[in-house]
């Protein structure tokens, strides 16, 4: 069987297309290379969606945090606080059981025990925390003068909020943002391995890779698969990121643009 | 009763862990910056993959890596006369006498066997992590005091260990109570390691495997269960904070950083 028919049949085994058996025997390192790349999609899938919806609500979360309203306030910092503060292994678990047990009650929640929703709706909450708590503390961080200077303008209420405040803190926040962007694609590995069941053998690349150590007991061919395909998404996502930063830096002198770099504090 | 012998391994997991996961990270960042240029490959390789690859697939990558690997040393120590190939198509054979632990050993061998294995993949895991930490730390040592320390005739290593090791703590720290909490973390993760952990007795508790809730006088626990773990998991990080905080408070007087600025002043 050539390498061709191996990604014909297994490229979208992750989705449920394609050979519904996984191999069993004679593993071939194209099977393994096809298969925990089509299980990529998957981490792609819940990284870029819980990204982008989480994006918003970090939003919201970062203003509640500053809002001198302790009705608002209050709600913000517990939900940061409980995202941040307690595993996400721990929560994918607890979600599952929390989703089993509604499904049993209404039945309009069934959607949520199987993984694409209810692991997507924890992985949205967590970064929403992580990232609210990176932008409230850029919020913080914004120059007074330029508030001052919106304020000069006759800029108030939403404008001053879309024109000055929010691009500004964005520009602030961006690296470390960058950094949690990176940390939530390595965190939907979690999700197969906490309480969603990879129905039909439809996991993400972690699962499949898994899948292989068990069957030849030999660890160093899938992992470092693996390993190479988290690279390589991490340089992509370091790429679009560092786009976005260039173009929200654009307005300033060269030499005063905020590099990209790690920050060993931004980690999670 | 067990789950209070879990509640201890999660704890002493973390006891061991975290000075012995600082000791690679100064290992791993004293090599990234040696003048030896291969020690300054394996210390810079060393931090760049572990950061770029999620965690969870090194948790399970070096449990069978490392296990693999002391049979092996074992086996051609042991065994000197074996002539058969280790790996035998999909499976791994070593002679009995090099098993690990010995087919004949008691439980608790065997349990703390799986436990160190476990010690030590946190270890290497995170002491990239620590590396990567006190890599940036060394170089935030501001320049003016390692050139005094020159200008006082003092050799590099004297520099080292009389100047940049003692002032880098102070920028370590904000870094370092960070990877403590994902440290704190990242202990649910022990479960996927075969050591009995909370996580795994909170699933025990709540149901079977099959769920037959019906053998428990009472409904399906676990959601209870993991709930009570998440309030487990916030307590102890609200308690690391407020210490840690304390640390830096302490870290932080004499030092020549903003903070201690601050502090003096405060202090007139």
């Amino acid at each position: 069987m050539s390498c061709w028919e191996t990604i014909i049949d297994y490229g979208l085994r992750s989705q449920g297309i394609g050979e519904r058996l996984l191999p069993r025997n004679d593993f071939t390192l194209c099977q393994q290379f096809t298969l925990i790349g089509s299980g990529m999609i998957w981490n792609v899938y819940f990284g870029v969606v819980a990204l982008c919806a989480g994006f918003f609500l970090a939003t919201v979360v970062a203003m509640g945090k500053a809002a001198r309203n302790p009705f608002i306030r209050k709600p913000s910092e517990w939900f940061i606080f409980i995202f941040r503060g307690s595993p996400l292994f721990i929560q994918f678990f607890f979600a599952y059981f929390l989703f089993l047990s509604l499904k049993g009650a209404y039945p309009f929640f069934s959607p949520l025990t199987s993984a694409w929703a209810g692991a997507l709706v924890v992985l949205f909450l967590n970064t929403a925390a992580y990232s609210g708590e990176i932008f409230y503390g850029a919020l913080q961080s914004i120059p007074k003068g330029d508030i001052e200077a919106a304020d000069a303008y006759g800029l108030s209420g939403w404008s001053r909020f879309r024109r000055v405040i929010w691009p500004t803190m964005l520009r602030l926040a961006w690296p470390a943002y960058t950094n949690e962007a990176i940390f939530l694609f390595h965190a939907t590995t979690l999700v197969f391995f906490s309480g969603f069941p990879a129905t039909q053998q439809r996991g993400d690349a972690l699962y499949y890779a898994s899948y292989f150590a068990d069957k030849t007991f030999n660890p160093f061919v899938p992992y470092p698969i693996l390993a190479g395909y988290f690279i390589v998404l991490t340089l992509i996502v370091v790429g679009i990121f560092g786009l976005v930063n260039a173009g929200l830096n654009r307005h300033l002198p060269q030499d005063q643009r905020a590099k990209l770099r790690i920050k060993p504090q931004a980690i999670r | 009763m067990s789950i209070y012998y879990a509640l201890g391994t999660v704890l002493l997991l973390l006891a061991i862990t975290g000075p012995v996961a600082l000791a690679f990270g100064f290992g791993g960042a004293s090599a990234a910056r040696s003048h030896i240029t291969p020690l300054r490959w394996i210390g810079k390789t060393y931090i760049a993959i572990v950061r770029g690859v999620p965690d969870i697939a090194f948790f399970l990558f070096f449990v069978i890596a490392l296990d693999q690997m002391f049979e092996y040393i074992r086996h051609t120590i042991k065994c000197p006369d074996w002539t058969d190939p280790v790996r035998q198509g999909s499976d791994f054979v070593v002679c009995a006498a090099a098993k690990l632990p010995l087919g004949n050993a008691p439980q608790w061998v065997h349990e703390t066997y799986g436990f160190s294995i476990a010690v030590l993949t946190f270890s290497i895991v995170f002491g990239a992590f620590a590396a990567n930490v006190l890599f940036g730390a060394m170089r935030a040592v501001p320049r003016g005091q390692l050139e005094t320390a020159e200008a006082y005739g003092m050799s590099r290593r004297q520099t080292f260990w009389r100047v940049l090791v003692p002032q880098m703590w102070v920028f370590a720290l904000p870094g370092l109570s960070n990877l403590w909490m994902v440290l704190i973390k990242s202990t649910p993760l022990l479960f996927l390691l075969g050591v009995e952990d909370i996580v795994y007795w909170a699933r025990e508790l709540g149901g079977a495997k099959q769920p037959q809730f019906t053998d428990y006088p009472h409904p399906d626990w676990r959601i209870w269960y993991f709930f009570a773990l998440l309030v487990f998991y916030l307590c102890f990080t609200k308690v690391s904070e407020l210490v840690l905080d304390k640390i830096m408070a302490r870290l932080t007087l004499g030092q020549a950083t903003a903070a201690g600025e601050r502090q003096r002043k405060a202090a007139r």
